[in-house]
């Protein structure tokens, strides 16, 4: 093989270090900070035991950059700021400054851009999304444009700092819910079991890691039509989809009964209760490009209640501990129905064996 | 351009509203970049997301590609609908891991960007939720020059598959004062360990580390990581009384009762006559709080360290799962102790790699083996940290209690001696 046609070896440097790319302030008060506050919404300002101080503007982007976005960004960083960024789990960007005059001139520069600044403290923070059909293998859903159209709609609440305490929402386009868990969460969810194409599962399906794949046993080999296949037990099947990934022909989505289902209390703080996971509140939402106004209506329906009925400081799950589900069902209008009680693995912890009720 | 743009009805609702719009960037890239390439790509990704739109369908299918030398960190795409929308056909994510912190210079990301249209379609996610740079959408051929560009000056792929992902940590020291620990070595440390089982999936399913400073868990890591380190402290609550003074005065005494007092899900500080704040630190469980609430009054103790939880995961197959505390409090000062640490992931990734049925997370195996049988796997002890309250069914065998009593005595006398 001549020389220049061998291939190259990777270098496996794997995680980069953070540290050449930190702010200069940030380096030199690496593990120093003394405390922070808030000065405007989109603004942290913390300072360092040293005396140094550092404000730190949150921009709200649209996830799916194109480069001339992210160069659009960058230019701002270099010309009202440092040329220093980070970016929140949530993809927010960070920009960090040392100078207090400079961060409105940054603020400024960032709206005039079209971007928005803020989702700090009890905001509505950007909501967290997965690929979808834009990029995704198996989605339910798209959700760069649910997320989209939710912001369009909540924008307000991510500038504003205003809610009992922060809201971090979700969306999931399978029921692997990559997303995770959230304050609110919008999830696909599978209402039908999966659409076998018999004619393929036997080239493309490794069928024993199907079989093993389901959550309930629902699938067992068979021989369809003369061809090795799987089969399903619909009166098992929960319609979850696990079984889509490893076998492409069991087509679990479904352009009518692939509907959306929202959760709600997730919670990955230690603060006040144990972190906690979400709960099922509302489903068979239609799935409904390309702005999914029934979805967006009801997680506004859910956030106006807690706004309202909340006390500072209590995330959506502290609000339903201390107010109860029977008052979350009344006060947001939505229905109780028996998918709501829980019947998977560690169901009984679920019910409630007390006297506990309020009247 | 050369080419027609294609209808877009539905997208084209998504470019309405006051959010910065994914379709108008998209549209940048097909109508505005020099590369013709570029234009084409992204006029037929427009095409069948429309489609996609249209039919409430995704048109997406994995395969099987990588970069030489790897067997992983590549998403393979491959559209089933490549005949309609030909020139996005083939259209790959790259996985690639941000420096630890999400710290970059304008300067390292418009290198990024620079490389990145030059061999792909020009978009691009900071970060994606497993915490890598999602570079969306090249062919095969694209994937392998990009690679081998930005490896040249320092990044690598991360995790796609059945293998060690690419770890995330919070802010941390770097710019917060609630810091315990420093999440950047920590994340470093422990995935830079495993670059071979990053780069080459031969695990029984995906293995997971976040990093979080503190009980926040702002990486939500004991909801999702295989292995969760969080930050933390063992002594009191470092308490300001003029800053409390000076809060109580601002915000009066009902909201200081109301917001810190109550809330404390241990009820163990109190507000004074004399307005200063105790703190039963023995009943204290670092919840983070009151810390939360009276930033510049209240601080993390100095003798900090952390609590490592594991089997952390989301809803396949059994449901989902939070971590477990397998080591309560852990000091990481010296060398050794970081050592320690990644022998303990070291231990914990090969017991899973031998035990765990396919495509079971470590959270799946804990529960189908028992917590107490992982712990005798990898060699740690347990302890009363461990359980939310001690067992509630009579219904085990339990003829080999006094050896056991024997051990936990041991070990608290070699404690006291140390």
């Amino acid at each position: 093989m001549p020389e220049k046609e061998k291939p190259r070896m990777p270098i496996e440097s794997g995680c980069p270090d953070g540290w050449q790319y930190l702010h200069p302030a940030l380096r030199k008060n690496y593990g120093m900070w003394d405390y922070h506050d808030r000065p405007r919404p989109g603004v942290l300002h913390h300072v360092s035991k040293t005396g140094d101080e550092v404000w730190t503007v949150r921009v709200g982007t649209q996830r799916i950059l194109d480069v001339f976005s992210l160069r659009t960004l960058m230019d701002i960083v270099d010309e009202k700021a440092d040329g220093y960024v980070r970016f929140t789990i949530r993809s927010n960007l960070e920009v960090t400054v040392t100078d207090e005059a400079r961060v409105e001139p940054l603020i400024q520069a960032m709206e005039d851009a079209g971007f928005v600044v803020g989702g700090t403290g009890p905001s509505i923070s950007t909501l967290s999304h997965t690929q979808g059909w834009l990029h995704c293998d198996i989605p339910g859903t798209d959700a760069s444009g649910v997320v989209k159209s939710m912001m369009d709609e909540l924008i307000t609440e991510f500038k504003r700092e205003e809610m009992p305490n922060r809201v971090h929402i979700t969306t999931s386009c399978c029921q692997i819910n990559c997303g995770g868990q959230g304050d609110i969460a919008i999830n696909v969810q599978h209402t039908k079991p999966p659409k076998i194409n018999h004619d393929l599962v036997a080239n493309v399906c490794e069928r024993p890691s199907v079989v093993a794949r389901c959550p309930v046993a629902a699938i067992r080999p068979a021989m369809v039509n003369g061809k090795p296949s799987l089969e399903v037990d619909e009166k098992k099947c929960i319609c979850c989809g696990a079984c889509f990934p490893p076998c492409p022909p069991m087509q679990i989505n479904d352009p009518e009964h692939t509907k959306l289902a929202v959760w709600v209390g997730g919670n990955h703080s230690n603060a006040r209760s144990r972190p906690t996971f979400q709960k099922l509140v509302a489903a068979g939402i239609p799935n409904n490009p390309p702005r999914w106004p029934e979805a967006t209506a009801i997680v506004k329906r859910i956030l106006a209640a807690y706004k309202d009925d909340a006390r500072d400081w209590e995330r959506m799950s502290d609000w339903v501990e201390r107010i109860g589900w029977p008052r979350f069902f009344e006060l947001t209008e939505l229905p109780f129905t028996k998918f709501h009680i829980d019947n998977w693995r560690g169901a009984r912890q679920s019910l409630n064996s007390s006297t506990h009720i309020r009247f | 351009m050369a080419t027609e743009p294609r209808k877009t009805p539905m997208l084209d609702q998504l470019e309405e509203g006051p959010w910065p719009s994914f379709i108008s960037g998209i549209k940048r890239l097909r109508d505005k970049h020099p590369d013709q390439r570029i234009n084409e790509v992204t006029n037929d990704l427009l095409g069948q997301l429309e489609h996609s739109y249209n039919t409430r369908l995704g048109y997406w299918k994995g395969g099987t590609v990588s970069v030489f030398g790897y067997g992983g960190g590549i998403i393979p795409r491959f559209s089933e609908v490549g005949d309609m929308f030909p020139k996005s056909r083939e259209f790959h994510t790259l996985r690639v891991q941000p420096p630890a912190g999400n710290h970059y210079t304008t300067d390292m990301l418009r290198q990024l960007a620079d490389s990145w249209e030059k061999h792909g379609s020009g978009l691009q996610t900071f970060h994606g939720q497993t915490g890598n740079i999602m570079f969306i959408g090249t062919t095969t051929k694209g994937t392998q020059h990009f690679f081998n560009e930005i490896n040249e000056y320092g990044f690598d792929l991360g995790g796609a598959g059945p293998c060690v992902r690419t770890a995330m940590s919070c802010v941390g020291a770097a710019r917060c004062e609630q810091s315990c620990a420093n999440e950047m070595k920590i994340h470093r440390r422990l995935v830079n360990n495993f670059t071979d089982d990053v780069h080459r999936p031969a695990l029984p399913y995906k293995f997971k580390f976040k990093v979080s400073g503190c009980p926040n868990d702002c990486q939500n890591a004991i909801e999702r990581a295989d292995m969760a380190i969080i930050g933390t402290w063992r002594d009191d609550i470092k308490i300001k009384q003029d800053e409390v003074k000076a809060f109580v005065e601002d915000k009066g005494r009902q909201y200081v009762i109301d917001n810190v007092v109550t809330r404390c899900p241990t009820n163990a500080i109190s507000l004074t006559d004399e307005n200063e704040i105790v703190v039963d630190n023995r009943n204290c469980v670092k919840c983070m709080h009151c810390i939360n609430v009276m930033t510049k009054a209240l601080s993390v103790g100095d003798d900090r360290g952390v609590t490592v939880l594991m089997g952390g995961k989301r809803t396949l197959k059994i449901g989902d799962l939070m971590g477990t505390v397998i080591i309560p409090f852990k000091k990481l000062e010296t060398e050794e102790d970081y050592e320690s640490l990644v022998e303990l992931a070291e231990e914990t990734i090969d017991f899973f790699a031998e035990n765990a049925l396919e495509h079971e997370r470590t959270g799946e195996m804990i529960e189908r083996i028992g917590l107490v049988n992982f712990l005798e796997g990898i060699g740690v002890d347990v302890d009363p940290n461990m359980v939310s309250h001690p067992r509630q069914s009579s219904y085990v065998r339990m003829d080999e209690w006094d050896a056991e009593a024997e051990k936990w005595f041991q070990r608290k006398a070699e404690e006291k001696s140390a």
